[in-house]
């Protein structure tokens, strides 16, 4: 492992450093050394195990965000096949920051609609940081709606920090294009698969978030607000010192979204997370979409609208005061 | 998205200040000193510079619907607390005090009303209800107010005003936005015309769902619209906004409101569309 690591994943780091450099030095000579290397290494599937299934929100947001953390691209490189990149919402331009096309999944024709943050500096600012302007939707929803006359399933790949709030996208209708992908996206007639790889902000990520199931990996988040947009406007934070607090607050994790029922699954993730195992944390995710697409293929057009529809119909928490 | 900051400025620095009790009152935008009967009778719009001071959700039942009558439906609704939400308050004791402050048990009424004899389902947000903020309430009240126009074969009318999602109803305020739409696609395939009224303001959440999805939409003047916030935008792109960026005419200029019509003609704008877009 190189470069960039949260403070929490420093001890396992260190002891994953320890262990190389003792494999490193015995070459498998000492017998001595080999039973040390077990126990380190024994001791590091504990260490992973204890602070991975006790991380606060907070920290599951700061992993959903892990610069090494596989990203929409990475997932289609291993897990698709004959993948072709598609283009522009045909009215204004083609939005970076979102990566589509067509592509097999173990022989299954797909329609994939990826949100794209990048790799590097120059990757991020190409892709906008992932922030879609309003030619983002259209495009997705130029591509989905191609998908459904053609009868093909769609996977949506979420991983956005918002739609972007700037000068050209209000002019070109942000809100609109948002609430035109809802209702459309209602009435596509082929199954549609959701999964939140990263970061699901608001209706950055909704915009392009209605689907027949929605996964969401281990370590992703999914909110109303980010924990610090939140901390800002609630708690007043200037310091960044109520991230927490509103993460906790907000119940952003899967965990917490499966508990309010408002996704399908939690899909787990390798040790110490997809950033750790990206070819790992594709083989699960892969074996999860195929699961669902060959679920969904035999059911009709109309009825999995009509339980997409029902699905979302029956979210909300309220009672009746009067009885 | 930080939806929720330009909906918090507003009820901190201009909404008790739009409910004048005095007999005259000043208007925020010319500093006019007008009598506040003079105001009423005006539908609260400045003689002067034609500013339109916030409505509450009954002046508008008043009027747009006949006899200013609305039979209201699913009033008894009340949130639940899914979260077990707390900032400086807990979130129940939050909805208790807006309840207080203003006679409502939330932030948008429906019900069934007619304008000029013509049956309608009508919705109509309240700005003073935690900045009409959208929660699992109000985004039931809007799919039942879609159900009924489905099922009675009645135009729907929605009058929306709202900072956005309810922050503390978490995941579950957004999905708001994802039930109401679903509903609608319902609707878009027959020919029973919805049309969206935007008042002061109409942003985030509920600026990128319903109300954005009106067979016709119609934008009071100088209402502020959009999505994102403007001291998000302003903090995002490091540079002042463009004058007049995200009203009414900033939408109309770029296509996305049908018309703007004064508060005096709405009834009247109202009533004509929903004659052209119906076969009696
Ligand atoms: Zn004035």
């Amino acid at each position: 492992m190189n470069g960039f690591f949260l403070d929490f994943e420093k001890p396992i780091l260190e002891l994953e450093k320890k262990i190389k450099e003792m494999k490193e030095f015995s070459t498998g000579e000492s017998v001595e050394l080999s039973k040390e290397i077990a126990q380190l290494e024994k001791r590091l599937t504990e260490l992973q195990r204890e602070t991975y299934s006790k991380l606060t929100r907070w920290q599951r947001v700061r992993l959903a965000r892990h610069p090494q953390r596989p990203l929409s691209s990475d997932y289609i490189k291993l897990m698709v096949s004959d993948f072709v990149e598609l283009h522009g919402d045909r009215y204004f331009a083609d939005d970076k920051a979102v990566l589509a096309g067509f592509g097999y999944l173990e022989g299954r024709k797909l329609l994939i609609v990826g949100q794209q943050k990048g790799h590097d500096t120059k990757e991020r600012q190409y892709r906008n940081f992932g922030m879609c302007h309003p030619e983002g939707y259209r495009k997705a929803l130029r591509l989905m709606k191609l998908a459904g006359r053609f009868g093909i399933p769609i996977l949506v790949l979420i991983d956005t920090p918002g739609a972007y709030p700037g000068i050209g996208a209000e002019e070109r209708g942000q809100a609109e294009a948002i609430a035109r992908n809802l209702r459309e996206m209602t009435q596509l007639p082929v199954p549609i698969i959701i999964a939140i790889i990263g970061e699901g902000a608001s209706g950055g990520a909704l915009g392009i978030g209605i689907g027949d199931v929605i996964l969401m990996l281990e370590n992703t988040w999914y909110s109303v607000i980010s924990p610090e947009g939140c901390a800002a406007i609630l708690w007043k934070d200037e310091a960044g010192d109520k991230y927490e607090t509103a993460a906790e607050a907000l119940k952003v994790t899967a965990a917490d979204l499966l508990e309010l029922r408002v996704i399908d699954r939690v899909v787990p993730e390798p040790p110490g997370g997809a950033h750790r195992n990206q070819r790992g944390a594709a083989e699960i995710l892969k074996k999860e979409i195929l699961h669902f697409v060959d679920e969904l293929a035999n059911v009709r057009p109309q009825d999995l609208i009509a339980r997409r529809i029902k699905k979302f119909r029956n979210m909300g928490v309220f009672h009746s005061e009067s009885n | 998205m930080e939806w929720f900051k330009k909906a918090r400025v507003e009820i901190d620095s201009t909404n008790k200040k739009e409910i004048p009790d005095g007999l005259w009152t000043k208007c925020p935008h010319c500093g006019e000193i007008i009598y506040v009967k003079e105001l009423e009778k005006e539908h609260w719009v400045c003689k002067n510079c034609s500013y339109h001071f916030r409505l509450k959700s009954d002046d508008y039942i008043k009027m747009i619907l006949d006899d200013g009558r609305l039979e209201e439906h699913d009033a008894d609704l009340v949130s639940g607390d899914p979260l077990k939400f707390k900032d400086s308050k807990r979130y129940p004791a939050r909805i208790r005090q807006a309840q207080e402050k203003t006679g409502l048990t939330e932030a948008v009424r429906v019900g069934i009303g007619k304008i000029d004899g013509r049956t309608v389902s009508f919705a109509v947000m309240d700005f003073r209800f935690i900045g009409g903020s959208m929660g699992s309430v109000v985004g039931e009240k809007i799919a039942r107010a879609i159900e009924r126009s489905l099922e009675g074969k009645m135009p729907l009318v929605i009058i929306s005003t709202s900072g956005g999602a309810r922050m503390q109803e978490g995941i579950l305020s957004l999905l708001q936005m994802a039930k109401t739409s679903a509903l609608l696609s319902l609707l878009q395939k027959t020919n029973i015309p919805y049309i969206s009224v935007l008042t002061n303001p109409t942003t985030a959440g509920v600026m990128a769902s319903y109300a954005s999805l009106g067979d016709i939409i119609i934008a009071e003047p100088k209402a502020l619209l959009g999505f994102a916030g403007q001291r998000v935008i302003q903090q995002t792109i490091k540079q002042e906004l463009p004058e007049g960026f995200q009203t009414s005419e900033f939408f109309l200029e770029h296509g996305f409101v049908d018309l703007i019509s004064p508060r005096k003609d709405l009834k009247k704008n109202l009533s004509l569309l929903l004659g052209y877009l119906s076969n009696d």
